[in-house]
C-alpha cells in the first residue's frame, strides 16, 4: 500500500497564519508521501481550509516554510502551485454547471490547434481525451457536450480528480469531496481516491467524517484549534480517538454517550 | 480497503434511471432556441400582413437590414459581457459620447476625420476598460457602476457641445469627411458594380427621374451592415472555437472556480467591457457618418435594446451560457418588427409593447431551457 520509505513530496513545517489580529494556523506540521492518502481530519473551524489554501498557494504562511520535493518552495499563486505539481479540488467551486464536460475538463489549460495564425480550440482532442480519461475513471459519458450540471455530484468530484490526475498532479488536495455527497456516491468517490493513490499520486483527503477517512487513509493527522495534534499511522488509531481529538475531549465523550454511539 | 475500493468501479454503461434524450430534445437544448423559432415566426407574420407593402423588394430589405444591423452591432458586444457574466448599462450613453467626441473633434477642432475616430476609439475603449477595471477591482455589481457611467457620460454628451457650440447637435461631418480614407470604412458602400448588374438584369429597380436617373434603387451594401456581420462571424469564433471564449464563458459561469484553474477572470472581463465600449463606438462612427451630424439624446435607451437581443438569443442574465448567433438573431427579430409595423401601417408606438412582450416570453424560455441543461427541477 502506501510507500513510507519514500520521502515527502511536500512538507510543512510549523506553519503559522495570521489574519491580522485572528490567528487561524498556529504551528501546523503536515507531509505528504507519494502513493499514500493522508487524511487531514478537524471540525469546522479548526482551520482545514485556510491550511489547504496555504498548501495550494492562496495564501502565503505568515510563518514556517514549505518543501516541495526537498526544496523550499514560495507560492505566489495557485497556479504557481498548480504548475508545480499541487493540484486542489474544491468542495463546490470544482466545476461550472452551465458548461460541458470537455469545456470544464480543459479549463485554463486548453489545447490549442493553429490554423494558419490562428489559433483554436482543438476540440477533436479535447472531446476524445474528455471521454477515455472519464472511462478510465469508470464513468460512461453519453457525449463530451453533456454539461456538468447533468451529473451527479460524485461524477462532478470525479471529473475534478480525473482533470487533476490527467494534468499531472503529484499531490491532489481534496477539499470535503464527500461531505455533500450521499452513500453510494461516497464509496465511488473513495474509490477513485484509492484508484489515485495506487498511481502514485500523494493524496489530502480533507474531511470531518471519520468513517470517510479510516476507508481510506493511511495517516491521519488531527487539527484543532489552529494546531496538529499529532499524525497516527492506520491501525494504530480507533475511530473514537479519532473523533474525540477532532472534537476536543471530555464533552464529546458526554454527548455520544447520550446519543448512543460515534456520531 | 477491499469493501470499498472495488464495489464502485464497474460502473454501469447504462443507468436505468437517465432515459434517452431523443435528438429532438437535444437539438431544442442550445440557446439559440427561441431566437431561431422567433425570427421564423416574425417573418411568416410580416410575410402574411405586409408581403405587398414593399418590404421585402431591395428597398425594403436594405431598410430593415440596415436597422436590424445597427442592433446587432451593439447586441453581439452587449451578448459577449453577458456571457462574460457583466452587464453594460452605459452602451447608449457611449453611442452619444462617441459621436459628439467625433463631431467636436473633427468639426470644432477642424482635425481631419480620421484622426477624430481612431482618437474615439482610443477614448471609448479606455472609458470601457474603466468601466471593468472598476467593476472587478470593487467587486461591485456592473449593474450600479455602468449605470454611473450611463449618467457621466450622457451628462458629458450634452454639456461639451453646449459649453463650445452653444449647441446640442453638431452638423458638418459630412463636409468635414470628404476625401477622408477612413469614414467610408464606416459610411460607405460596397458590392456597387453587383447591385449595378442586378438593376441591369431588372432584379432590382432604378430611379426614373430626377439626378440620379438611371442608377439602381439600392447601390450597394451600407458598411453598418458589413461590421454587423463581421463582428458576429468573429465574436461567434472566438466564443466557440478558441481558449479565450472557453474563458470567457467560464468567467460567467463561475469566476471563483475559474480563477482556482488559472483562469485570467479580471483580465477577460475588462477585455469585455472593452469590446462592449467598442462596439458602441463602430455604432455611434457609422451612425454619426451616414447622418453627417452628432446630437446629444443619440443613444437613447440602446442599452437596454441590446440586452433584450442578447436575452432573446438566449443568454442567461447570470452569465455563463449564450450565443452570439442568438443575439444576431435578436437584433433580427427587432429590426424587422420595427420596420415591419411602419411597413404594415400599424401604429410605431406598438413596438414597445411587442419588445415587452418578447422580452418577457424569452425569458421564461430561458429558464426552462437551464433547467433541461442543469438538470434542475
Amino acid at each position: 500500500m502506501a510507500s513510507f520509505d519514500h520521502n515527502p513530496i511536500v512538507e510543512m513545517k510549523g506553519i503559522e497564519k495570521h489574519f491580522g489580529p485572528i490567528i487561524a494556523l498556529n504551528g501546523v506540521s503536515f507531509d505528504v508521501r507519494p502513493g499514500e492518502c493522508h487524511c487531514l481530519l478537524g471540525d469546522n473551524g479548526a482551520g482545514k481550509s485556510t491550511f489547504i489554501k496555504t498548501m495550494s498557494g492562496v495564501h502565503k504562511p505568515t510563518k514556517g516554510e514549505i518543501l516541495f520535493e526537498g526544496r523550499r518552495m514560495n507560492f505566489d499563486s495557485p497556479r504557481d502551485a498548480m504548475e508545480a505539481g499541487i493540484a486542489t479540488v474544491y468542495q463546490d467551486l470544482a466545476m461550472i454547471p452551465l458548461m460541458s464536460v470537455t469545456r470544464n475538463f480543459w479549463m485554463g489549460r486548453e489545447p490549442i490547434k493553429k490554423i494558419g495564425p490562428m489559433k483554436f480550440m482543438d476540440f477533436s482532442t479535447a472531446n476524445a481525451v474528455t471521454m477515455e480519461e472519464m472511462r478510465k475513471m469508470g464513468i460512461n459519458l453519453r457525449s463530451p457536450d453533456q454539461a456538468v450540471g447533468t451529473l451527479s455530484g460524485g461524477e462532478r468530484q470525479t471529473v475534478a480528480i480525473a482533470r487533476a490526475v490527467y494534468f499531472g498532479a503529484k499531490v491532489l488536495i481534496l477539499d470535503e469531496p464527500t461531505s455533500a455527497l450521499g452513500v453510494r456516491q461516497t464509496a465511488n468517490v473513495l474509490s477513485t481516491i484509492d484508484r489515485v493513490r495506487k498511481t502514485g499520486i500523494g493524496v489530502v483527503f480533507i474531511t470531518h467524517n471519520v468513517r470517510h477517512a479510516l476507508a481510506v487513509g493511511d495517516r491521519f493527522t488531527v487539527l484543532n484549534r489552529g494546531r496538529t495534534l499529532g499524525t497516527a499511522q492506520r491501525g494504530q488509531i480507533s475511530p473514537e480517538e479519532l473523533q474525540d481529538m477532532m472534537a476536543g475531549g471530555q464533552e464529546m465523550v458526554e454527548l455520544e454517550s447520550s446519543l448512543g454511539g460515534t456520531v | 480497503m477491499a469493501e470499498t475500493g472495488q464495489g464502485a468501479v464497474a460502473a454501469p454503461v447504462k443507468d436505468e434511471r437517465v432515459k434517452e434524450t431523443s435528438a429532438l430534445r437535444k437539438a431544442l437544448i442550445r440557446p439559440e432556441l427561441g431566437a431561431i423559432v422567433g425570427t421564423i415566426a416574425v417573418f411568416i407574420f410580416f410575410i402574411l400582413f405586409a408581403g405587398d407593402s414593399g418590404m421585402f423588394n431591395a428597398q425594403g430589405i436594405l431598410n430593415w437590414s440596415t436597422v436590424s444591423a445597427q442592433f446587432m452591432i451593439i447586441a453581439v458586444g452587449a451578448c459577449m459581457l453577458m456571457i462574460a457574466g457583466e452587464f453594460d448599462l452605459s452602451v447608449g450613453s457611449m453611442i452619444g459620447f462617441a459621436g459628439m467626441s467625433i463631431a467636436l473633434i473633427a468639426v470644432t477642432l477642424q482635425w481631419p476625420v480620421w484622426i477624430a475616430i481612431l482618437l474615439t476609439f482610443a477614448l471609448c475603449v479606455a472609458i470601457g476598460a474603466l468601466n471593468g477595471f472598476i467593476v472587478v477591482k470593487t467587486g461591485l455589481p456592473s449593474f450600479i457602476v455602468t449605470l454611473a457611467f450611463l449618467f457621466i457620460l450622457r451628462g458629458f454628451t450634452i454639456f461639451f457641445p453646449q459649453l463650445i457650440e452653444r449647441q446640442t447637435i453638431i452638423g458638418g461631418i459630412s463636409d468635414a469627411a470628404e476625401g477622408d480614407w477612413l469614414a467610408p470604412m464606416f459610411g460607405g458602400k460596397i458590392a456597387g458594380p453587383f447591385f449595378d448588374w442586378l438593376a441591369s438584369i431588372g432584379v432590382i429597380d432604378v430611379f426614373e427621374r430626377g439626378t440620379r436617373a438611371g442608377q439602381p434603387i439600392v447601390d450597394g451594401i451600407p458598411m453598418l451592415i458589413v461590421w454587423a456581420l463581421v463582428l458576429v462571424v468573429v465574436a461567434h469564433t472566438i466564443l466557440t472555437r478558441t481558449q479565450f471564449g472557453n474563458w470567457i464563458f467560464a468567467a460567467g459561469g463561475d469566476a471563483q472556480a475559474a480563477r482556482y484553474v488559472g483562469v485570467p477572470v479580471n483580465r477577460v472581463k475588462i477585455l469585455m467591457f472593452m469590446f462592449t465600449a467598442f462596439c458602441a463606438t463602430v455604432f455611434a462612427t457609422c451612425q454619426v457618418i451616414e447622418f453627417g451630424s452628432a446630437g446629444a439624446d443619440r443613444g437613447l435607451l440602446k442599452e437596454f435594446e441590446a440586452i433584450i437581443a442578447v436575452v432573446i438569443g438566449g443568454a442567461l442574465l447570470t452569465g455563463g451560457y449564450g450565443s452570439v448567433v442568438g443575439a444576431a438573431l435578436g437584433a433580427l427579430i427587432f429590426g424587422v418588427v420595427q420596420q415591419g409595423l411602419f411597413f404594415a401601417g400599424v401604429e410605431s408606438s406598438l413596438f414597445r409593447v411587442f419588445l415587452g412582450v418578447i422580452l418577457l416570453f424569452a425569458v421564461i424560455l430561458n429558464t426552462y431551457i437551464r433547467r433541461i441543461i442543469t438538470g434542475e427541477r
